[in-house]
């Protein structure tokens, strides 16, 4: 008895933080690729204007829960998910949310800088083109400029905004795409793995960037590299197997953490 | 004869690709230092060696040989020395003729002698043949055996020899579409000399019908080569119009919005529509869509002809739509899934996403795709012939009857015709005008493709 009330204190409790700092909170999540089950009920919350590493070996569902904070799982055939995920307290998966809008509200860099063929002033006006947040070619220009400033790329193409973006480096094309989900103006931004195909020059650019996006977004990223994990954020999640293991301070994840399995995993046991 | 010579040749480039295996793993089994090819690849080496000097020989004398004896038979013939072109020709067929059989009058002592002398000429060069190609095949087998050795580079020979092959495959299509260009040109050349260029390009009447014989009558003859072009404009106008929406939309329902179940069936139905002889869309378009065009024509108050562009376009429109949907399509499935999903994180709709990046990364493959149909639409004869009309008027009225250059070059050869009357040869300079469309659109499509292009 005594043990029960302790319980539904500690749920009232987590409810209120969930109302105070939880930007997106994931109850229960199950994810299935047709037959397969590639998530077993992950409960993980991302708290506003912190940076949340997802990490974990290969396979481990760590893109697969990122992919269902904002639906991309929905373009993918067969996939169906369980469970609930909510953006500030309303589910994202309900009937009634327009996906376009979610979309435009969870914004999403991936893995491969994948710049649309076209000029890197039209790659960051596609976002407000298409949303209608621009009108007269003055506030184009603005939001161009804004995000290309915001996303620290502005300078190294400022007299070039009008050639392909497919032109540019890897790195910058990698800002570029960051700097085109800013300009939608999201709340919050998901990265898949977005060094991996970086030299660490570029690498680290990004990661100052991501830095400094923190004060104005929610930012989830998942990482390979420890190092970066520990570099960049603030919380981290290790998911192993499809299951959540354990989320912590970041801090406190690297050096002292509650599972042994994240310790064998922070250790380079396995992975 | 030379079938048997051929498959002699081939057999002992056979042979030889053993014998010279053979003979390499003989050399190998004894040897102290590493051999640098396997034994097939000198096997290989010595069926080249053995095979291709004879068989480049054998060719060169059937391409040769024929034009040779007529050289030095009519050289041997009384009196050549002062007959023309014509007259050479004329006695060279017949004693051809003569030779194989044919005879219609008792001939002359001398074109029976010439006969003698062809028919001993040709056992000679057949002979001579022989000899040459065995000598050739014997060398190439000698030197091809002799040279097996442990250190002999016979894979390097080999990979050369078939370089060599590839370069000549692709050349023969190129050397083919010369020979093409050159047979259309000299025959326009012909035309040219008798109706003058301007008059043929700029004349805005098209009347071929002039007179081949003195005691016919006939039209006076206007060859003017605008009307009949304009034709082919309205009508594969028409054709594109039908089939470019058509085609793109349904590329576009198939990638990106289809089940694979419908796509699965729908798909290979499209390409059949590809399979369908031109002469089964013409029935189609005379019994079926002509009349059906008439009514509405006049049922809308137009004066309709039983033959109308309308018709022939709308059924060439279906008839190339394949191309059109099928290339599109694979176009539009190239496109990496990652711009796909860049845009959809962005927000975009699968309108936009379609819109705005799909549709112009996947612009090169369609334009081909819309280039094919249109040079098809152009050519295209059967349809045309069947269901256009042969009157050349310059009309943009789509029921009205308008004729196309496919159309004039096929009216102009049937029948009774010289090749010495510009009615004929008007044929062979309409032919070359339609090369020179195609060829201008084709380059005109590459280089907008080439400006636009989205490269991802």
């Amino acid at each position: 008895m005594n043990i029960m009330s302790e319980a539904a204190v500690e749920k009232a409790l987590e409810q209120k933080m969930s109302d105070a700092h939880f930007k997106m909170v994931g109850k229960d999540v199950s994810v299935y690729y047709g037959e397969k089950r590639a998530l077993f009920d992950v409960n993980l919350n991302v708290r506003k204007n912190t940076v949340t590493a997802l990490i974990g070996p290969s396979g481990c569902g760590k893109s697969t829960f990122l992919r269902t904070l904002n639906r991309m799982n929905d373009t993918i055939e067969g996939c169906r998910v369980t469970g609930s995920i909510t953006l500030d307290n309303a589910d994202v998966y309900d009937q009634s949310v327009d996906v376009v809008e979610l979309r435009a509200r969870v914004g999403m860099v991936f893995q491969k800088p994948n710049p649309f063929p076209k000029s890197i002033y039209e790659n960051i006006a596609y976002g407000p083109r298409i949303h209608g947040l621009a009108r007269s070619k003055a506030d184009f220009d603005e939001v161009v400029e804004n995000s290309l400033q915001k996303a620290g790329l502005f300078n190294e193409v400022k007299d070039r905004l009008h050639e392909p973006g497919t032109g540019l480096s890897g790195g910058q094309q990698q800002r570029l795409c960051i700097a085109r989900a800013i300009a939608v103006g999201p709340e919050v931004i998901l990265m898949d793995e977005p060094c991996s195909a970086l030299d660490p020059i570029a690498t680290a650019k990004v990661e100052e960037l991501i830095h400094e996006l923190r004060t104005n977004f929610t930012i989830v990223i998942v990482t390979h590299s420890m190092q970066q994990a520990a570099r960049v954020s603030q919380r981290t999640a290790m998911f192993h197997l499809g299951n959540l293991v354990e989320e912590n301070d970041t801090d406190k994840m690297f050096t002292n953490p509650d599972d042994q399995r994240t310790q064998d995993y922070i250790m380079g046991r396995f992975g | 004869m030379s079938g048997y010579l051929l498959i002699t040749l081939a057999l002992a480039a056979l042979v030889m690709t053993f014998v010279g295996s053979a003979r390499a793993r003989a050399t190998q089994n004894g040897a102290s230092e590493k051999t640098h090819s396997r034994p097939i690849y000198h096997g290989l080496n010595a069926a080249i060696w053995t095979g291709v000097p004879a068989f480049i020989f054998f060719l060169l004398w059937l391409v040769g040989q024929s034009s040779v004896i007529n050289q030095l038979v009519i050289a041997s013939f009384p009196g050549s020395e002062s007959l023309d072109a014509t007259a050479k020709s004329l006695i060279l067929s017949e004693v051809r003729q003569v030779a194989a059989g044919n005879i219609f009058k008792e001939p002359t002592p001398e074109i029976q002698a010439a006969v003698a002398h062809l028919k001993s000429l040709q056992q000679l060069s057949s002979v001579a043949i022989i000899a040459v190609v065995a000598a050739a095949m014997a060398i190439g087998a000698f030197l091809g055996y002799r040279v097996i050795g442990n250190r002999f580079r016979a894979r390097h020979s080999v990979e050369r020899s078939v370089t060599y092959f590839m370069m000549f495959s692709s050349l023969v299509a190129i050397v083919t579409t010369l020979g093409i260009i050159s047979s259309l040109v000299f025959e326009a050349i012909q035309f040219f000399s008798k109706v003058p260029v301007t008059e043929f390009l700029f004349g805005l009447r098209w009347e071929p019908q002039i007179a081949i014989r003195a005691d016919q009558v006939a039209g006076q003859g206007a060859f003017g080569v605008i009307p009949v072009l304009f034709g082919t404009f309205v009508i594969s106008g028409i054709a594109m119009i039908v089939a470019v929406p058509t085609g793109i939309l349904s590329a576009i329902y198939l990638t990106e919005y289809s089940d694979k179940r419908f796509r699965a069936v729908v798909k290979p139905l499209l390409e059949i529509l590809a399979g369908v002889p031109t002469v089964v869309y013409g029935f189609f378009a005379v019994l079926t869509v002509a009349p059906a065009v008439r009514s509405l024509g006049l049922s809308l108050g137009i004066d309709a002809s039983p033959n109308s562009a309308l018709a022939a376009g709308a059924v060439m429109g279906v008839m190339i739509i394949p191309f059109i949907s099928s290339l599109s399509d694979d176009a539009l499935a190239s496109v990496p899934r990652a711009m796909r999903e860049g845009s959809y994180a962005l927000g975009a709709t699968k309108g936009e996403t379609i819109r705005k990046v799909l549709l112009p990364a996947a612009l090169p493959g369609i334009v081909g795709g819309v280039l094919l149909a249109l040079s098809r639409a152009v050519g295209e004869t059967m349809i045309v012939v069947m269901a256009a009309g042969l009157i050349a008027k310059m009309t943009v009225n789509p029921f009205d009857a308008v004729t196309t250059v496919t159309v004039q070059i096929v009216t102009l050869l049937i029948g009774d015709s010289e090749f010495d009357n510009p009615k004929t040869l008007a044929a062979f300079a309409l032919g070359l005008i339609l090369f020179i469309v195609t060829l201008i659109l084709n380059l005109i499509a590459l280089r907008t493709v080439r400006k636009y292009r989205e490269k991802y």
